[in-house]
């Protein structure tokens, strides 16, 4: 149990680390790594939406997915699974990028904000917490998406292949792809580089289950702090490097890729608290699990993606200078439809009596 | 009392798992995958309750717990 714990810490630690030298290589401040921004790049790159700043195709996601699946494979632990409410878990991915995309980060660029010094992900934190309590009561009073079952095996290699394609398409044909002339999507470390941290990041994610929102959860539920743990390492260590690079900022004005409005960092996260917490794990562990041959993560993940194309393509993002005009409303009627699915969904389990 | 937990998402099985053992106090848990097995281990582990682990298959196992 022991080493566990300081295999989960370890890692956290590494992906720490990684994440600032990833902004030293040349990612965007406080954000070497981020799920939800590198999908919504992503989705750029591929055109789903167009906004000029937020366009790349993040070799860091294609790494993760890749890293997880290699690791699975090796453990067998690579297993095609499927039919757990595929269509509630997509809504609920497009309403985490919604929240997301208000805050400026998934839990983990929000660790990595932590630890660069931005007070805002404080604020955004809290949210977050509130997010996953009001989750976990749902899940005490009898939420829980269907059972998967084990489908035919080559799913489980559909979505690793086409990381592989993209990779290849980024490589050798990048010329049919978008890329940001400037903003952050302009701001990005070497391609070997980046994929290489991916591949790290999502090996050891697959083997230790690193996920940001299990430390609060399993915490909360269960007096398990195991995965806190690898929370806290990941802070304290990217902290450390950040100084030891000079890139760490105390305060809430000023900083990169943020904004100041807490409600709105307050509410966008604890949208992506309750929807992480009823998905059963945050974007990162969603993505790891893509890769895992999850086939109901996959949906999660395209439902990111298409959260990030409706965010842009409707002016729903925030930017630095703060909510847009439509954010507000998107973040609202994503609390009344993951609420909804909560509500049915636990009203449902009841009659059926479990 | 036996827990069919397969299938399911995190952090149902231990969820689940918690639920039983506060009914009764040997269950056993059916589990398909090592994330939930370890999982259930640790908290079955943290409630000072022993256990054992039989593997029934390739992806499968059942953990019996006692407290």
């Amino acid at each position: 149990m022991k080493k566990e714990k300081a295999f989960v810490a370890l890692t956290g630690a590494i992906i720490g680390l990684i994440a600032v030298l990833l902004v030293k290589f040349g990612n965007p401040a406080n954000m070497g790594m981020c799920i939800a921004c590198f999908i919504r790049d992503t989705a750029g790159a591929l055109k789903l939406h167009s906004a000029a700043v937020v366009q790349y195709m993040r070799p860091e996601i294609i790494g993760i997915v890749l890293g997880a699946s290699v690791m699975a494979f090796s453990k067998k632990e690579l297993v095609a699974r499927a039919g757990s409410n595929p269509f509630v878990r997509f809504v609920l991915g497009f309403f985490v990028m919604i929240g997301a995309l208000m805050f400026l980060g998934c839990p983990l660029r929000m660790m990595l904000r932590i630890g660069g010094g931005d007070l805002n992900a404080i604020v955004g934190l809290v949210g977050f917490i509130a997010g996953i309590l009001v989750g976990i009561l749902a899940l005490n009073k009898g939420f829980s998406l269907d059972r998967s079952h084990k489908v035919s095996q080559a799913e489980a290699y559909v979505f690793p292949a086409m990381q592989i394609l993209f990779l290849v398409i980024l490589t050798a044909i990048p010329t049919i792809l978008v890329f940001s002339a400037e903003g952050p999507g302009s701001k990005r470390a070497p391609l070997a580089i980046a994929l290489i941290a991916g591949l790290v990041v999502g090996a050891l994610a697959q083997r230790t289950r690193f996920c940001t929102v299990a430390g609060l959860r399993d915490s909360f539920m269960f007096k398990d702090f195991t995965m806190l743990i690898g929370f806290v390492s990941l802070i304290v260590v990217c902290a450390v490097a950040n100084m030891a690079f000079g890139f760490f900022n105390v305060g809430f004005e000023g900083q990169a890729v943020a904004h100041t409005d807490g409600l709105w960092n307050f509410l966008g996260m604890a949208l992506v608290g309750l929807g992480s917490v009823l998905l059963g794990g945050c974007p990162l562990r969603q993505l790891i699990l893509s890769g895992e041959g999850n086939i109901d993560s996959v949906i999660t993940v395209i439902g990111m993606f298409v959260g990030a194309a409706f965010c842009h393509n409707f002016g729903l993002a925030s930017s630095a200078d703060g909510p847009s005009a439509n954010g507000p409303a998107a973040v609202i009627v994503g609390f009344i439809v993951v609420g909804a699915i909560a509500l049915i969904n636990i009203y449902q389990n009841n009659k059926k009596g479990n | 009392m036996t827990v069919d937990t397969r299938g399911c998402s995190c952090p149902q099985p231990v969820l689940m798992t918690k639920k039983a053992l506060a009914k009764e106090n040997a269950i056993e848990v059916i589990v398909d995958n090592n994330t939930a097995k370890n999982n259930i281990l640790r908290f079955a582990n943290s409630q000072g309750c022993k256990v054992s682990v039989e593997e029934t298959g390739a992806d499968e196992c059942v953990i019996k717990i006692t407290k």
